[in-house]
């Protein structure tokens, strides 16, 4: 039986803003469902008792002296934007 | 006398001390090889013979006269470069140039070396073969119908083919390695937390690490030497002393112990005669006096699961970022909203590797499925770690191929993400467990492939790695071959 669906694709899509269109989407199911049921095998480990690993260096909180120093001119991140307003980035209307 | 371009750096090095060697002589003989070659190999997704000139002018006016004084190194197009284009293979980020340098980038800058952007790579360093860039496909040099593997394979092409004298790459799950074996060339992985990742556009942040491609080891050992070291840009760079890597070159191996792992052998789908050259190098390492132990990696067989898991969890939370917002592309919606914008300026700019990857990755961090894949993987990343820890407490380094076969034919993977992904098998590990691990030329296949071997030692060990990498290569030719590349200048 298959783990994901098309539907289940379309949800995942929107969570990660991405728009595809029907083919992507049942192209992606399929490739998603080989894909997890080879990961599936994981669930054969016993973990009981294992805690994750999320990074493997043995590092604590990094801080460095609360300091005021020179960041990015504004004038110099604006450039990069695709659209600007004057000293704003510029982008679709979000509130009706 | 050989060209310039296909010297090493230390040979250039000695060569400019007798005044044998004469920078502007170097850069361009260099250009003249990558403008015959990177038609045919596309090696790199361009290169600006006039900014690398003006760059060279003003090192030679300005120094600093340091190790790398007056040698071109060539970077891979995830590493940001002051000014010039770097868009990761990616449509994305097609004109962006980013506002500050990577510090790899700056140290080699502080040696004298004169930096050469845009070596081509998967998009976004998701690929073992250098066939997902937006900007096209490399070629391998020994077979041109082959793929350089991935994701660093321009700048494993570049180094193989003379057309870099030596590279940069970055590696997540075997991205520097495993291209290096798939051109004859030496890649290091270094340690995680090694060498600082400022300014390097983030794939997986708990795996990915920047580190040499060379011609031969001592190079790499002089490379890393250059960028690794604590960096207060990057809060997860070690703040460990860095050592002599050139100094143990010298070293005796004699009374080393290597372990063969057990699984790596009997692993389904390891091809003959990569398995031979692999018994024929531990032969090698025997006579250079080294013992070999036997060990076992038992959980080797869940790696590429736990791998695909962690890695497109933290890459679909890394690219979040591509909004179209403060950077990069961003599509055109008239009169649409600001989520239509999003969702097409993300369905425009990445390509079909990304999207699958943001949608696996989004797949296992979302409610419902976290514990049973994402924690899961992690639970299972921390068994491979102690996996290590266990077989590197009774030997000095680990040996085994660094891919179960030589290169693949171009498209041979392409509609297979899962077989594409299985090619990692043996290189993945090394990522999750943080350890470092060097690939270097053992053997060649009946075709005339180059095959690699992958050593392994535990964490900032790089130095013991370079030790028996040195002994083996000067006990062995196999790095002096060089590929005969037919150039097809119709491709131009």
């Amino acid at each position: 039986m298959a783990i994901v669906s098309t539907q289940d694709v379309r949800q995942v899509a929107l969570l990660a803003r991405l728009a595809l269109h029907d083919d992507e989407l049942k192209k992606l199911a399929a490739q998603l469902d080989e894909i997890l049921e080879y990961v599936r095998q994981l669930q054969a480990v016993s973990t009981d008792g294992v805690e994750p690993t999320s990074h493997v260096l043995p590092l604590a909180d990094v801080t460095r002296p609360d300091q005021r120093l020179p960041s990015l001119p504004p004038e110099e991140a604006l450039t990069l934007a695709p659209a600007r307003h004057g000293h704003l980035v510029k982008v679709p209307k979000v509130i009706d | 006398m050989d060209r310039l371009c296909t010297r090493t750096i230390h040979e250039l090095r000695s060569l400019m001390d007798q005044g044998a060697c004469e920078p502007r002589a170097l850069l361009q003989e260099l250009l003249e090889q990558v403008e015959r070659l990177n038609p045919t190999l596309h090696a790199y997704v361009t290169v600006d013979a006039g900014r690398l000139m003006r760059q060279l002018e003003q090192r030679l006016r300005q120094g600093p006269r340091g190790k790398l004084f007056g040698i071109p190194i060539t970077v891979k197009d995830n590493l940001c470069v002051q000014g010039e284009e770097t868009t990761c293979a990616s449509r994305i980020l097609r004109h962006f140039r980013p506002p500050y340098t990577a510090s790899a980038i700056e140290r080699l800058t502080q040696e004298g070396a004169i930096i050469v952007p845009r070596a081509n790579m998967d998009e976004f360093a998701f690929g073992s073969s250098t066939e997902s860039s937006a900007y096209g496909v490399t070629r391998n040099p020994w077979d041109l119908e082959r793929v350089p593997g991935g994701s660093s394979g321009g700048s494993a092409c570049a180094v193989a083919a003379d057309a870099a004298i030596a590279a940069l790459g970055t590696d997540t799950g075997g991205s520097i390695r495993q291209p290096a074996a798939f051109c004859g060339v030496v890649g290091l992985k270094p340690t995680y937390g090694r060498v600082s990742r400022y300014g390097l556009i983030a794939f997986a942040s708990s795996l990915d690490v920047i580190g040499p491609i060379t011609k031969d080891v001592r190079d790499c050992a002089l490379l890393l030497s250059v960028i690794a070291g604590h960096d207060p840009k990057d809060s997860t760079c070690a703040p460990v002393e860095v050592p002599d890597y050139v100094a143990a070159l010298q070293r005796p191996v004699k009374g080393l112990r290597f372990g063969v792992p057990k699984e790596y052998l009997i692993e389904e789908g390891i091809a003959p005669d990569v398995k031979a050259a692999l018994e024929a190098s531990c032969g090698a390492l025997e006579r250079l006096g080294m013992r070999r132990v036997s060990v076992s990696l038992p959980h080797t067989s869940y790696a590429v699961a736990a791998y695909y898991v962690v890695a497109t969890a933290e890459a679909s939370s890394n690219l979040a970022r591509y909004d179209g917002v403060q950077y990069g592309a961003r599509a055109a919606t008239d009169g649409g909203s600001l989520l239509d914008m999003y969702q097409r300026t993300r369905a425009d700019g990445f390509g079909t590797e990304a999207k699958r990857r943001i949608i696996l990755g989004t797949y296992v961090l979302s409610r419902g499925y976290y514990d049973a894949y994402y924690l899961k993987g992690l639970k299972v990343r921390t068994l491979i770690k102690r996996d290590f820890d266990e077989a590197l407490a009774s030997c000095d380094v680990l040996i085994c191929p660094t891919s179960p076969t030589a290169a693949f034919r171009i498209g041979e993977k392409l509609d297979n993400p899962l077989q594409m992904y299985l090619s990692d098998i043996f290189t993945i590990s090394a990522n999750l467990a943080g350890i470092p691990a060097l690939s270097m030329p053992c053997g060649f296949t009946a075709k005339g492939l180059p095959i690699g071997m992958q050593l392994l030692a535990g964490p900032f060990r790089e130095e013991v790695l370079l030790q028996v990498a040195s002994a083996y290569e000067q006990a062995t030719e196999w790095h002096r071959r060089k590929p005969e590349i037919r150039s097809c200048s119709t491709s131009r």
